[in-house]
């Protein structure tokens, strides 16, 4: 019996979605009131007073990079949440001693964050069209990147639930790593808008090339090419499985 | 022997350099009740974690009905369910929904019927609808046990079972333990409440620091290991042992009012035998005021072998 325990994935995946409808409101009304305060104070109150950013209106430049950045700190949570809390509750025991490897789990665990974000990303998108009038230049590079993203960033989400050992440091990664990284990566700028010492240290940021491929996506232009954005996240998502890969082939923190 | 589960040369070392493990050989037969029995730290949830993959062993080999539990760890912990010790149950959803889980996460195809009897058998029927965070503390061990029979496993390790709870779920607990073996269910328990072993085993299995030390059938443990004891109270001291009994294993109390026959064997040869003193002390015309008999349970015998053992260097 070497096939894929499908039926594992599927009651994994559901069980984990069916977390985020218990918990809707924390879930979707809070990221998009969130997302809804930043257009208010950047694209209205703040924006009115700007220029156009590479030609794009400033409440428009901001959508993608706002978008990307709750998904960002959303699949990092959810997903770090969802393998944090069996391990931490104990009924971890369970899904170790099932007949799942590595694929099942990930499947089940990190698709339903993923699943979630891309829910997440569409609704604030929406949101955005009633503060900004909008259009996205290439629709499925759209989705292929909010997919993309959340996969990745709920790859690291379950890396983080593993490593974890308290409810602080599955905060702190969030709060201290990804809110300024994501801040800095030019969610409300160009970076190109940076000195130049700043504008080099940027590039640094993997952050800077989600936004950006997700901004070619909408406009057609971005700061760096999309070909670039695209091979960094993939690359960061291998670094990803190769870590939780190497989690399940030792047991960290999951097995002892 | 057709042996569900074959354990050889187990061994555990935790990082520390803890050895929780130093070579178990174990053989479990199919269709058996097996109680474990060992002192806290013994390695008995150690043992157990690394059959269910729960534990890294660092040495040895455990087959599951013929499978590797680490080559072919689908097909073994496929067989497997396990009730752990420490209850740990996801307290926001349904009885219903988390037995469905567990049905589905060890590959089986949903099955309403199965799962149904399941919740029936457990008396958690008028429960499925209910969040396990609303239930008591022996309703959640019995959600437990129905996970672990979800999957219909071969094979049910059940940790430490009844502690804990009160006498009417430990008593429907064993009534769907003999349900289950009569449909061919392998049990492994470990219970610190050894007459339930006494009860239940068909063969017993000590393990003390890491090590098998006995795993005996039952009843021949009981018989080569057990003991029984005849208290007779006299009426008048006696000097010294009476010569006319002294084919009987006697002994006197220093103040000669106390006569004590040991005797070893089956529990009715030892009735025969105690039954035969006392006529034999009428006919002698000793006369006693009381009479005690107590026989030596499997904890007497549990003490006896797991006392030495520690005593050992």
């Amino acid at each position: 019996m070497s096939a894929l325990n499908v039926h594992a994935m599927r009651v994994i995946y559901f069980a984990e979605l069916g977390r985020s409808i218990r918990t809707l409101f924390q879930s979707l009304a809070a990221p998009v009131i969130s997302t809804s305060l930043y257009f208010i104070v950047f694209g209205s109150a703040i924006g009115s007073r700007m220029q156009t950013v590479d030609g794009v209106p400033y409440g428009a430049f901001i959508v993608p990079g706002l978008i990307m950045m709750t998904i960002l700190t959303e699949s990092t949570s959810n997903a770090s949440f969802g393998i944090y809390l069996p391990r931490f509750t104990g009924t971890i025991y369970e899904v170790l001693s099932a007949p799942v490897s590595i694929v099942e789990t990930l499947v089940g665990y990190v698709g339903a964050a993923a699943t979630k974000s891309v829910v997440l990303g569409m609704v604030i998108m929406a949101t955005a069209r009633l503060f900004v009038p909008y259009e996205i230049v290439h629709p499925f590079a759209t989705a292929a990147f909010l997919i993309l993203t959340s996969l990745t960033f709920s790859l690291f989400g379950f890396i983080l639930g593993c490593w974890a050992d308290g409810f602080e440091k599955l905060q702190v990664v969030p709060l201290l790593i990804l809110s300024p990284l994501a801040f800095l990566g030019g969610t409300f700028y160009s970076i190109r808008m940076l000195p130049a010492p700043w504008h080099t240290v940027t590039l640094f940021n993997p952050i800077v090339y989600l936004v950006n491929g997700f901004r070619w996506a909408f406009y057609g232009k971005a700061d760096v090419a999309v070909w670039v954005s695209l091979g960094m996240t993939v690359i960061f998502m291998l670094v990803c499985i190769a870590i939780i890969a190497w989690i399940f082939k030792t047991g960290y923190r999951l097995r002892t | 022997m057709d042996a569900i589960l074959s354990i050889r040369g187990l061994e555990k070392t935790y990082a520390g350099g803890f050895q929780a493990l130093k070579g178990i050989d174990l053989d479990i037969r199919r269709g058996e009740i097996f109680a474990l029995l060992g002192p806290n730290g013994a390695g008995k949830t150690t043992m157990i974690g690394a059959v269910c993959g729960l534990v890294r062993p660092t040495g040895g080999t455990i087959t599951v009905d013929g499978h590797d539990t680490i080559r072919d760890y689908r097909a073994s912990r496929a067989k497997v369910g396990l009730v752990p010790q420490e209850p740990a149950t996801d307290m926001f959803i349904t009885v219903w929904n988390t037995v469905e889980f567990s049905r589905g996460l060890f590959g089986k195809a949903p099955n309403k019927k199965h799962l149904d009897q399941v919740l029936r058998d457990l008396s958690l029927w008028d429960k499925r609808n209910n969040k396990i965070a609303t239930l008591s503390g022996g309703m959640k061990r019995r959600v437990l046990i129905a996970k672990a029979l979800a999957h219909e496993p071969d094979l049910l390790f059940l940790d430490e079972p009844t502690a804990g709870v009160d006498v009417e779920l430990r008593r429907d607990m064993w009534e769907m333990v003999r349900k289950l073996r009569e449909r061919g269910t392998t049990i492994i328990l470990t219970t610190h409440y050894i007459e339930e072993a006494e009860e239940m085993a068909d063969r017993i299995g000590v393990i003390d620091k890491g090590r098998i030390i006995l795993v005996e059938e039952k009843h021949a443990l009981m018989k080569t290991l057990g003991r029984a004891e005849l208290r007779v109270e006299l009426k008048a001291p006696l000097d010294g042992l009476p010569p006319e009994l002294s084919a009987w294993p006697l002994s006197l109390s220093d103040d000669g009012l106390v006569l004590t026959l040991t005797m070893s064997g089956e529990a009715d040869e030892e009735d025969a035998s105690a039954a035969a003193f006392i006529k034999r002390l009428a006919a002698e015309n000793i006369d006693f005021k009381s009479i005690d008999m107590k026989r030596s349970s499997l904890e007497d015998i549990f003490v006896s072998l797991v006392g030495n053992n520690h005593e050992r260097p």
